[in-house]
């Protein structure tokens, strides 16, 4: 069984998978202009400047749009699964997949709280699940 | 008002279906055949631009290609973005003659995704379409990738997979009259509501093939081309744009660079969408064929669906698209995709487009993207009224 696709963190990423396996969506955010990016970076790509800070994300968002992948990219990957883009409250937007009861439900525009999922060497990966599911599982 | 560069000619290889050659072995056949068709000299090519394979790369691609050959270019250069490279690399490739570099450039794309690529290649390939990190761990495919787009379409104006299925209805009607084709059968929209899902709301016959195949085009200077063929082919008028290259930095899921690109390549033109009477479009997914008529001002943003459901970009339409079929029909063997809209608008500005020629044709929009809607390039070319 061939294992799911395993993030490369580098020198500057290596903080959030480290917050990940604490259960904490980290961002970084300007400590000049003040906005949050995604994904990490050496600068700020808003305005340039390079003195960022990590800080907790609320976790919460809504589906910027989603896709339900019929035909999966290895075997690892079991279908359907729901791959989307989240924009989260604080402004940046991310890849993620969601996990769901129900994948006929989701919509554009859905609230969704992040949730951290085992993925292959032993990192844990932020997915989101639609908030009227959150902590029923 | 030409850039003062022209197109003499073309060559193609042996497209479809290629397994007993392998992508060098077409760039070269592409390139021989079109230097017989134009009856350019070996010796002539000071200039080779060619585009790496993703089956067999070569770190020195374009010196590879000459060495192959025998011949020693004074430039050799490998431009790369990704579907985007046909022209990009022809505004290279006009920048060396315009410039005085350069007397007779070669451009060269081939590849050979459906016969020389292993299932581990193909993998790596499909998921390298993504952020190493932050993308390609969550499992997105490349159909996934354009399925985001056209959800986000979808959501944002109407639009509805009965006209994303359009796409194909129209690649294949223009496909039926070209025996070059690869997929020749014509299909309706029911057939391809019907094909099998990939990605909601994407399904088998909203993706483009997988072929063999390569293109070669020579360009010189309008003044040469004079003496040097019967109907040069003028370029016109190049735009370019990038907005990003990963899908989840996209600001703007569906309106894509395509709009900076197209109005940049239509003013040095000077001309507008109604003076075009081919549009030859990336069309890898339904839904960026789509994207592209509203981004390049064929139609007004969020109208891409009607207007494919009108049937004008079918055989008779009032702005016939891809009367080779597209990559949705015809070839695309990768990168060198978009290639095929550049030969066939040489052959419809000539009038060697058999069954499918066109009887007005003297100015063509030709447009090709890179990445996930990412980058963008488009070129304006026509003959002299």
């Amino acid at each position: 069984m061939s294992q799911k696709i395993a993030p490369q963190p580098n020198p500057i990423s290596q903080h959030y998978f480290q917050c990940a396996k604490e259960g904490k969506l980290c961002l970084q955010q300007c400590l000049t202009c003040h906005r949050h990016q995604f994904y990490p970076r050496s600068l700020c790509s808003h305005c340039g400047e390079q003195a960022l800070q990590w800080a907790e994300a609320s976790g919460l968002g809504r589906i910027a749009t989603f896709t339900i992948v019929r035909r999966g990219i290895s075997a690892a990957y079991s279908t359907p699964y729901v791959v989307a883009l989240v924009d989260l409250d604080e402004g940046p937007r991310m890849m993620t997949q969601i996990y769901t009861e129900d994948e006929t439900l989701l919509v554009i525009g859905l609230p969704v709280h992040v949730a951290f999922e085992p993925w292959s060497d032993n990192y844990l990966l932020p997915v989101f699940k639609p908030v009227h599911e959150f902590g029923e599982s | 008002m030409s850039l003062g560069v022209a197109i003499t000619g073309f060559g193609e290889s042996d497209l479809g279906v290629v397994p007993n050659q392998s992508p060098m072995e077409l760039t070269v056949a592409a390139i021989q055949q079109a230097l017989v068709n134009t009856r350019t000299s070996r010796g002539a090519i000071d200039t080779l631009i060619t585009c790496n394979s993703l089956v067999q790369p070569i770190m020195y691609h374009a010196e590879a290609t000459a060495e192959y050959m025998g011949l020693t270019p004074r430039h050799c250069i490998t431009v790369g973005t990704g579907g985007g490279t046909t022209y990009s690399a022809l505004r290279q490739a006009a920048a060396y003659i315009r410039e005085g570099m350069s007397q007779t450039v070669v451009f060269v794309m081939a590849d050979s995704m459906r016969s020389f690529i292993t299932r581990e290649r193909a993998m790596v390939i499909q998921a390298s379409a993504g952020h190493a990190t932050f993308e390609q761990p969550y499992g997105p495919t490349v159909p996934a990738y354009y399925a985001l787009i056209a959800q986000a379409h979808m959501a944002r104006f109407g639009t509805t997979e009965a006209q994303f299925a359009e796409a194909m209805v129209s690649s294949r009607a223009w496909a039926a009259l070209n025996p070059r084709a690869q997929y020749q059968e014509r299909v309706t929209v029911s057939d391809v509501l019907a094909s099998k899902p990939i990605a909601d709301p994407l399904k088998m016959l909203d993706c483009s093939i997988v072929s063999d195949g390569g293109a070669a085009i020579i360009l010189t200077s309008s003044e040469r081309a004079k003496d040097l063929c019967d109907l040069p082919i003028e370029l016109l008028g190049f735009g370019e744009g990038c907005a990003y290259e990963h899908i989840s930095q996209a600001q703007d899921l569906t309106t894509s660079a395509a709009v900076i690109s197209g109005q940049k390549a239509l003013a040095q033109a000077g001309l507008t969408p109604k003076d075009i009477h081919l549009a030859q479009l990336y069309d890898c997914f339904s839904p960026a064929l789509l994207i592209q008529l509203e981004d390049l001002g064929f139609c007004e943003k969020g109208g891409g669906g009607e207007l494919l459901k009108s049937g004008a970009t079918r055989p008779g339409g009032s702005l016939p698209v891809n009367t080779h079929g597209g990559m949705l029909s015809h070839c695309h063997p990768g990168n060198p995709g978009a290639i095929f809209g550049l030969t066939e608008a040489i052959r419809q500005l000539r009038g060697d487009a058999d069954q499918r020629q066109l009887k007005e044709v003297q100015h063509v929009l030709l447009h090709a993207q890179g990445g996930i809607m990412s980058s963008h390039a488009t070129l304006i070319a026509g003959v002299e009224a």
